[in-house]
């Protein structure tokens, strides 16, 4: 299988009419994506690649019947709104893909959703692919490039970067190594579903057999997932890389966010906790390939 | 995260209602003097700077006398403290303290809500303190969408044992402190110390605050300069490329300046990345290699061909760069030849003439690498792209192979821009003027198919919009800079494509 997308998820875009919406909706049908229906506040009525506009999400769905997800294209001061709405309406699962969400916005969306049992990925994300069936987002491009680059196979992909999130599936696919999913969890400091949460999805799905993650300095994500691995609740092999290394320490301003992280979030950290837990922690990016598939010949 | 300045931070808390000491901000040694005379001695003279731990780096002075705050002050204005140089002075009375406490907010990633945090432990060490003794640190993590309320204050005031009328002055305090940072949408707020008179009184001796960068629009009159996360004061270019990402909402650039007053020849590299993660590695893998960055910037989520061309203009705009590095994440989602279209304008435009490697991997890279390839005659030095199957420690490779000695050619093609315009039309930040008598004499007429949005089509034997106007200058007209680029390659040298940089040439003028 696959996680959060695949060809029978019905899929709402919310911002269809915009740039990016249009564009990306194009070639989400491209790829086969079960996109069914937009909505444009104000567009009713519209016709956008052959699918219905709507004024509101719950004429969409009054039309349309149920969508599994809605995947967000306005610009990031109206994504609080847009989020609101596909939640109300009862859709479960939203992709927020705008960068510049302000953090208060992402933090009522996420009390609204776990209020409405709703998950959310993102913002600030290139989105999700399950290569050969189904993409949403901004991930990948046209769909010839996506069809010759992005292969089905045993590996899922979890990434705090957009564009590493296809380059790492494009270096296993190089070496004859496909993917179940590959998900950009987005680039912002709170985010929906998290590194952790990708890979406890990971773990229920029987076709993927491991798990390469990109994580980077800044945030607890990394060491979350290695408290799950410690806790027991992954325990199909990971390989990871943590980026920024390099990255100089900005000068500290806050007392509050040391307190909280209590030394958690730098490079040091997220290293040795992945790797007491069991991890494959590259120090490489180029060196991800072998040793995923290394990793996939002990199984 | 913006960063505000105590005296912003306490003028915030202080309309929330939290008393602060007497003070007044000042930017010369004459006006402390007045400041402190209006205040009454002693007085104590802070550092505006972003750091923490001001006092043990000299950034704090007491003063007794008009003699010493001259004297102070003079020191202090224009110094470096921890690296940040001193603009403003905030002259303040000093307080009787009895005691110290800490109270801060900041979000926290697991629980997705923000936190509130109270010591009786306050002043410098909190965070030591927080380590050794976790338990001396009560915690309350918060709704975002609403104020507390006073019985939530209480439980946290009571459980590290702040009783009776103490409790009862903090409970507003931290109310009001909650008020202020939602209002502002903090990430981070922090008073340490609150302190505690002598005469019993409570205020905020200092205030720290970053505001959610994103949200700077609800919140203009704060005066944040760059809703950005810098750790010291903008320098001249940063605030010129922060005002281009202000004016254009598409895709994100975002540029910070690394080195500084660097001569040629010392190895700094110009570098221009896109998406985090790739930038990031592909940093790595030119400091690897012993260079220095003069810059850090990243033009990424599908940046219109404009956006990147005064991302590179800002680079060039580094005059003493040994070399241009241009790498992203390798595999990208978006089509590369925007990018490709924007570096060209601008090595054209500024005669590139310090060696480049330019890693545009991912959709359409043929065609990216292909136009970099097609426009090379156009700038002195030598250029070449890789796309995604060539790793950044490659193309670092190559860099460093170029500059061994650059091939720097002293001849070179230039765009001959039309001198007087026949016609012109407005884009989202631009124009495109047209020499229609150039374009009669043209033959070719390769801009209508260089228009991938056809909205340029022949009229009367030129080229002219085949839109409303006000719809190309709201955005149909994408900026991609294809029609100018093939015009000149290919056609009679007729279009003009205007992409005005506020402040730029003023800032190559001085």
């Amino acid at each position: 299988m696959s996680i959060l997308i695949d060809e029978t998820k019905r899929v709402l875009v919310q911002g269809i009419t915009g740039r990016e919406g249009m564009v990306r909706t194009k070639l989400m049908l491209d790829y086969g994506t079960k996109v069914l229906a937009g909505v444009s506040p104000g567009k009713a009525g519209e016709i956008v690649h052959g699918l219905p506009v709507y004024d509101t999400v719950v004429e969409a769905i009054e039309r349309e019947s149920h969508f599994d997800l809605s995947v967000i294209f306005v610009p990031g001061p109206y994504v609080k709104n847009a989020a609101f709405e596909a939640i109300l309406a009862g859709i479960p699962l939203v992709v927020l893909i705008p960068d510049r969400v302000p953090i208060y916005d992402v933090l009522a969306v996420s009390e609204l959703a776990s209020e409405h049992n709703a998950r959310f990925i993102g913002p600030n994300t290139l989105g999700v692919m399950s290569p050969e069936r189904a993409l949403m987002g901004m991930i990948g491009g046209r769909s010839r490039f996506v069809r010759e680059n992005f292969q089905r196979g045993p590996v899922g992909v979890v990434s705090r970067s957009g564009g590493i999130t296809t380059s790492i599936a494009y270096y296993l696919n190089k070496i004859g190594i496909g993917q179940t999913t590959i998900m950009h969890v987005g680039g912002d400091p709170i985010i929906g579903i998290n590194l952790a949460q990708a890979v406890e999805l990971f773990q229920e799905d029987d076709e993927t057999k491991a798990v390469v993650m990109f994580g980077e300095i800044g945030s607890t994500q990394e060491e979350q997932v290695a408290s799950l691995i410690s806790d027991g609740k992954f325990n199909k092999p990971l390989v990871a890389f943590i980026g920024g290394a390099a990255a100089k320490h900005g000068m500290r301003f806050s007392h509050a966010g040391a307190i909280i992280e209590q030394g958690r979030g730098t490079h040091e950290s997220k290293v040795k906790a992945l790797q007491e837990a069991g991890c494959f922690v590259v120090e490489n990016f180029g060196e991800i390939p072998e040793i995923t598939r290394d990793v996939l010949r002990t199984l | 995260m913006a960063r505000l300045f105590e005296y912003q931070g306490k003028t915030i808390i202080e309309d929330a209602g939290i008393s602060v000491p007497r003070s007044e901000v000042i930017s010369t040694a004459d006006e402390a003097q007045k400041a402190a005379e209006r205040i009454g001695f002693p007085v104590v003279l802070k550092s505006q700077v972003w750091v923490t731990g001001r006092a043990s780096a000299g950034g704090i002075s007491f003063a007794e006398s008009q003699d010493d705050v001259f004297a102070h002050a003079t020191r202090m204005l224009g110094a470096l403290v921890k690296g940040q140089q001193v603009l403003k002075l905030l002259i303040e009375e000093k307080l009787d303290i009895a005691s110290e406490y800490f109270l801060g907010m900041t979000i926290d990633d697991v629980r997705k809500r923000p936190v509130m945090m109270l010591s009786t432990r306050g002043g410098t060490g909190i965070e030591e303190i927080a380590l050794k003794w976790p338990e001396s640190i009560a915690r309350m993590h918060l709704c975002p969408d609403r104020d507390i309320y006073d019985f939530e204050a209480r439980d946290m005031l009571r459980r590290v044992g702040i009783r009776g009328v103490e409790q009862k002055k903090l409970i507003p305090i931290i109310m009001a402190f909650w008020a202020a940072a939602r209002k502002y949408e903090a990430r981070s707020a922090e008073i340490n110390p609150l302190v505690q008179t002598k005469d019993g009184r409570f205020m905020a001796a200092d205030c720290r605050m970053t505001i959610d960068d994103y949200a700077e629009f609800r919140h203009t009159d704060r005066g944040i300069e760059i809703a950005r996360e810098f750790d010291r004061p903008a320098t001249s270019l940063e605030r010129i490329a922060y005002g281009i990402e202000a004016g254009d909402y598409r895709g994100t650039f975002y540029f910070f300046q690394m080195t500084r007053d660097f001569e040629k020849g010392e190895g700094v590299i110009g570098f221009h990345g896109a998406g985090g993660g790739g930038s990031m590695m592909s940093m790595d893998a030119l400091l690897k290699r012993g260079y220095k960055l003069a810059n850090f910037c990243d033009t990424s989520g599908n940046p219109p061909s404009s956006k990147v061309y005064r991302a590179a203009r800002i680079i060039l705009a580094q005059k003493n760069i040994d070399g241009y590095f241009a790498s992203g994440s390798g595999v990208a989602s978006q089509e590369q030849f925007h990018s490709a279209r924007g570096l060209v304008k601008a090595f054209a435009e500024e005669g590139l003439s310090a060696p480049a490697v330019i890693r545009l991997g991912g959709n359409a890279e043929e065609v990216a690498i292909e136009i970099l390839r097609r426009f090379s005659a156009y700038w002195p030095a030598p250029l070449e792209a890789y796309g995604k199957d060539d790793s950044p420690e490659f193309c670092a490779e190559r860099l460093s192979v170029l500059l061994e000695k650059p091939d720097i050619a002293s001849e070179w093609k230039r765009f001959d821009f039309p001198s007087s315009v026949s016609y012109s039309f407005r884009t989202i930040t631009g124009r495109v003027d047209f020499d229609h008598e150039r374009c009669l004499k043209c033959e070719e007429k390769p801009c209508i198919d260089a228009c991938a949005k056809q909205i340029l089509k022949l009229t009367d034997g030129v080229p002219r919009l085949a839109i409303a106007e006000d719809a190309a200058a709201k955005g149909r007209c994408t900026e991609c800079l294809a029609c100018e680029l093939e015009c000149h390659l290919l056609g009679n040298r007729g279009i003009k494509i205007e992409l005005p940089i506020s402040g730029l040439d003023d800032e190559a003028a001085s």
